[in-house]
């Protein structure tokens, strides 16, 4: 006699197929190095309480820089289902522009008797020029391809990510320009024993204030509304009355907003700007969307913060541990890897809405 | 009989100003600037603004033809006019408001390209008048019967080309037929007549003559074309055979620029495969390419002490077959994750995967076996008892026997019943494997063929090189080959050589081109999807699948079926 569990079991193994059993085993190598490689560094003991505060601290400022730029892809993907692979190039127009906005403040000493006016200038100058940026993209090389095959609009995207790097790069020249420095958001904070750079806070605080703004704007206002009408059903939203070319176009500027504050931010923390900025931020981005459940803009926002925070203490935590030496070059193959494993066991994310195998 | 179309003229000519206004920015005007394509006359900045306004005004001329056949010149010209307005506004406007500050490229001599080399009213009288006549032109062209334009139109293209190509052509032919037709950067003025009449010659003989020739041709019974297809194979194979033999020295120049189209030839063959076959959107290819350049490498090098401690030093024919063994099996083990994944996240995770190798072999960590940031050096060359190989030259024939090897696989593969279970994949997954397809083991052959041609094209790469570093393997190679496909026509074997050479060729030939090369493919990407998804030379297969009988091939496939798509 073999009990009703057992039998279930054997099912189960037979539909087993050989690839899965792969799958699984390299996801339980992985998992195996990142904990043996934890438990090894936190045993060796290199490193303080205070220095792993200082990584979180790190992740959880460059995580809200993630989550911002990641609400555009998830916004897109929401409303279109496809890839905006040229968002990377969306968030670097902004700071790239506002740059010479910051520079000429600067020069008029602006930033020292003004600074918030100052910041708030540089960040309003950002968040237009990629807003526009976005509106644009979406006007000339995506609503034409609305209703192609899927490939069509991702070949297009990364076209015109490439077409916009270089057009950057070829307005601003290819060197890396330097954001001036503030006054204000030099030095540290102290909180009891926890000592913090004033920069991280300012960021992770400006990018969690944006990023529920945004939430706010999307889940309350009329557009809002209407975006994610479109989101939930085209056609059914257009006999609605709601105007569907409008609406993505507003989605494209809500996600465009959003990456070109991110880029301000992203230039507080790094201090530079560049025409390639965008390209490894951008698949950092898409990594946290996918992470949270790519159409689902807490999930990006949560996404972004946990890529952000396990990015900056990856390095240190688990590849030190296994004797890897000088850990911080493979910084990125670790959001990158994370990547890759997420899309092969998760598509769906950790609040994954509707799509996965479709994807 | 309508109005005049004024609104839609303008709406073009605002298109073709921020075109121009674009490309004078990012400084192409300027870098171009530098190449007289005919000598005096034209230079090839100029050569592109007119270009953008001559395909614009064209477009507005053939909207307004409709109307009456005068609009059309008018249409033109307003084009012209409109765009010129825009560049004379930013001409005028760079000094005063100091736009060099921002950008980078709006320099005095950009300032002076635009103005024809004259200053203030003059100069924007000049741009202006030399603008409206060129929409003027197109708008003429129209007007032409198209027997008459056509090959006026080929001529001049023709012209221009062998314009462009003046490094190839000035140093092959004999040096005084060259000097007549040739200066340092372009043509002479003798020059671009003589081969203006030539192509004019050929163009028109060919619209009557050859049309009717090729007619008949089609219409021979398939038993007689053959033996003409055979003939004509040959004859192709003969030249590619002989070429180094009949340039001898004087070609060296224009065999490295051959390797390299070879090189990207056998990767796009490879890549085609599994985008244009399969219909796998494959963003690391770079990372198979890698893989067989870097077996290559660390295998024949005499550094890496490491490695040398376990594995002798090998040669180049000991080294190659592993080589092609480590790219095939690592297509199938980079293959085996991605099975479950479709269209855009393959695409994204395939994208990961080039990242993650191209930083492991950069990183320190696994320097002691790969060479890290340096690379690695002193890869051996392909002997033969004391022959070696050295010139580009003998490269070339390497390249040549593996692109014939890459055309053979291809070809064979495409309508056996592998290839139909790639293209029943591509078309929907789920009916081909309702249909009892075994989508692993199709999609994972799919895989590890295109891998194995881009291991084989990355080893003779390293061989070619002698040495090489981890910066010559990013995400750019991949978007290139990508790229050329598309241009050529996904799926489509000739369309891979016609995309190489035009994307692959034409910028090493053209230096000043080097650095808007990806600004120049990202809008080639955009505009072939917008305007020609199946590519300039398209695959006919699916057409001749639509239809019981032996179709004459239409150039077009069916209307919005977009190549390579699920």
């Amino acid at each position: 006699m073999v009990s009703a569990r057992t039998a279930r079991w054997r099912v189960r193994l037979r539909h087993l197929s050989g690839t899965d059993v792969a799958l699984w085993l390299i996801g339980a190598l992985l998992l195996a190095m990142v904990l043996i490689g934890s438990y090894k560094s936190l045993q060796a003991g290199r490193y303080t309480t205070r220095q792993w505060l200082d990584f979180i601290i790190f992740g959880l400022a460059q995580g809200g820089v993630y989550a911002l730029i990641a609400l555009g892809y998830t916004m897109v993907y929401g409303v279109l289902q496809m890839i905006n692979f040229a968002h990377g190039e969306v968030f670097m127009s902004g700071p790239f522009t506002a740059y010479f906005v910051a520079r000429a403040l600067d020069k008029a000493g602006y930033f020292d008797s003004y600074p918030i006016l100052s910041l708030a200038i540089v960040f309003v100058v950002a968040m237009a020029v990629s807003t526009f940026v976005a509106v644009v993209l979406e006007l000339v090389a995506y609503r034409p391809l609305r209703g192609a095959p899927r490939l069509v609009p991702l070949i297009t995207a990364i076209g015109a990510s490439f077409f916009l790097q270089y057009t950057f790069r070829g307005l601003y020249g290819s060197g890396v320009k330097a954001y001036p420095d503030i006054e204000l958001l030099q030095g540290t904070w102290s909180l009891g024993p926890v000592v913090i750079q004033k920069t991280l806070v300012v960021v992770f605080i400006a990018a969690i204030v944006l990023l529920v703004g945004l939430y706010l704007f999307v889940q309350h206002t009329k557009i809002g509304k209407g975006i994610r009408a479109v989101a939930e059903d085209q056609q059914a939203a257009a006999l609605m009355g709601v105007n569907v070319d409008r609406m993505v176009s507003m989605t494209f500027a809500v996600g465009g907003a959003g990456a070109g504050a991110a880029g301000v931010l992203y230039a507080l923390i790094f201090k530079q700007v560049h025409f390639f900025m965008g390209f490894i931020p951008g698949i950092k981005a898409f990594t946290a969307a996918v992470l949270g459940g790519i159409g689902n803009i807490p999930g990006a926002m949560l996404g972004g913060l946990f890529l952000g925070v396990f990015e900056s203490l990856g390095p240190s935590l688990f590849l030190e541990g296994l004797g890897v030496p000088a850990p911080y070059q493979l910084k990125d193959a670790i959001a990158f890897t994370m990547l890759v494993l997420v899309l092969i066991f998760r598509p769906t994310g950790i609040l994954g809405e509707r799509i996965a195998k479709r994807a | 009989m309508g109005g005049f179309p004024l609104r839609q003229s303008i709406r073009y000519g605002l298109l073709a100003g921020v075109a121009v206004l674009h490309m004078s920015l990012v400084g192409m005007v300027e870098a171009f600037s530098r190449r007289e394509i005919v000598k005096d006359t034209i230079s090839m900045g100029q050569l592109l603004l007119i270009l953008a306004i001559l395909v614009l005004a064209y477009v507005a001329a053939r909207r307004a033809v409709e109307q009456h056949p005068l609009y059309a010149v008018f249409s033109g010209a307003l084009v012209g006019l409109v765009a010129g307005a825009l560049l004379a506004v930013l001409a005028l406007l760079i000094k005063p408001l100091g736009m060099r500050e921002v950008f980078a490229n709006a320099s005095p001599r950009l300032v002076k390209i635009l103005l024809f080399d004259e200053e203030g009213v003059a100069g924007v009288a000049r741009l202006l008048a030399v603008m409206t006549a060129s929409g003027a032109l197109a708008g003429l062209l129209e007007l032409l019967p198209p027997r008459v334009r056509r090959p006026l139109v080929y001529a001049l293209l023709a012209t221009l080309t062998l314009g462009l190509l003046r490094d190839i052509f000035a140093v092959v032919l004999p040096r005084k037929v060259s000097r007549f037709l040739y200066t340092s950067s372009g043509l002479t003025q003798a020059g671009l007549l003589t081969f203006l009449a030539m192509w004019g010659v050929v163009f028109t003989f060919w619209e009557t003559l050859g049309v009717r020739l090729q007619r008949e041709v089609r219409s021979l019974p398939p038993a007689q074309q053959r033996p003409l297809q055979w003939t004509s194979y040959a004859l192709v194979a003969a030249l590619l055979v002989g070429m180094p033999f009949i340039l001898g020295e004087r070609g060296s120049y224009i065999f490295e620029v051959l390797d390299i189209v070879g090189i990207y030839i056998i990767m796009g063959l490879g890549l085609n495969i599994v985008v244009g076959f399969a219909g796998l959107l494959d963003l690391g290819y770079v990372a198979f390419f890698a893989i067989g350049a870097y077996t290559m490498a660390v295998l024949t090098t005499p550094e890496l002490q490491v490695v040398r401690a376990v594995i002798p030093q090998m040669t180049f024919w000991e080294a190659l077959p592993l080589a092609l063994l480590a790219s095939l099996l690592s297509g199938i083990i980079l293959g085996i994750p991605v099975l479950k994944t479709r269209g855009d996240y393959l695409a994204i995770i395939t994208l990961g995967f080039g990242e993650i190798i191209r930083l492991l072999v950069l990183s320190d960590f696994l320097k002691p076996y790969l060479g890290g940031a340096q690379g690695v050096t002193g890869i051996a060359r392909p002997t033969f008892g004391d022959w070696y190989a050295k010139d580009p030259q003998d490269y070339y024939f390497f390249i040549l026997i593996a692109i014939a090897i890459g055309f053979f696989i291809s070809v064979r593969l495409k309508d056996s019943r592998l290839g139909r279970a790639w293209k029943a994949i591509r078309e929907d997954e789920d009916v081909a494997i309702a249909m009892g397809i075994d989508h692993v083991a199709t999609k994972l052959t799919a895989f590890a063929t295109g891998a194995t041609l881009a291991g084989l094209s990355g080893a003779i790469f390293a061989a070619k090189l002698n040495s090489m570093a981890p910066h010559s393997f990013n995400l750019l190679i991949s978007i290139n080959v990508l790229c050329l496909l598309i241009v050529g026509g996904m799926g489509s074997l000739p369309g891979v050589v016609v995309g190489a050479f035009a994307l692959v060729g034409l910028p090493e030939l053209l230096r000043e081109f080097a650095e808007y090369r990806l600004l120049v493919y990202g809008a080639a990407l955009v505009a072939m999807m917008l305007l020609k998804p199946e590519g300039l030379w398209p695959e006919t297969l699916h057409v001749r699948e639509l239809r019981a009988e032996p179709v004459k091939v239409s150039p077009v496939p069916a209307a919005g079926e977009a190549p390579g798509s699920k």
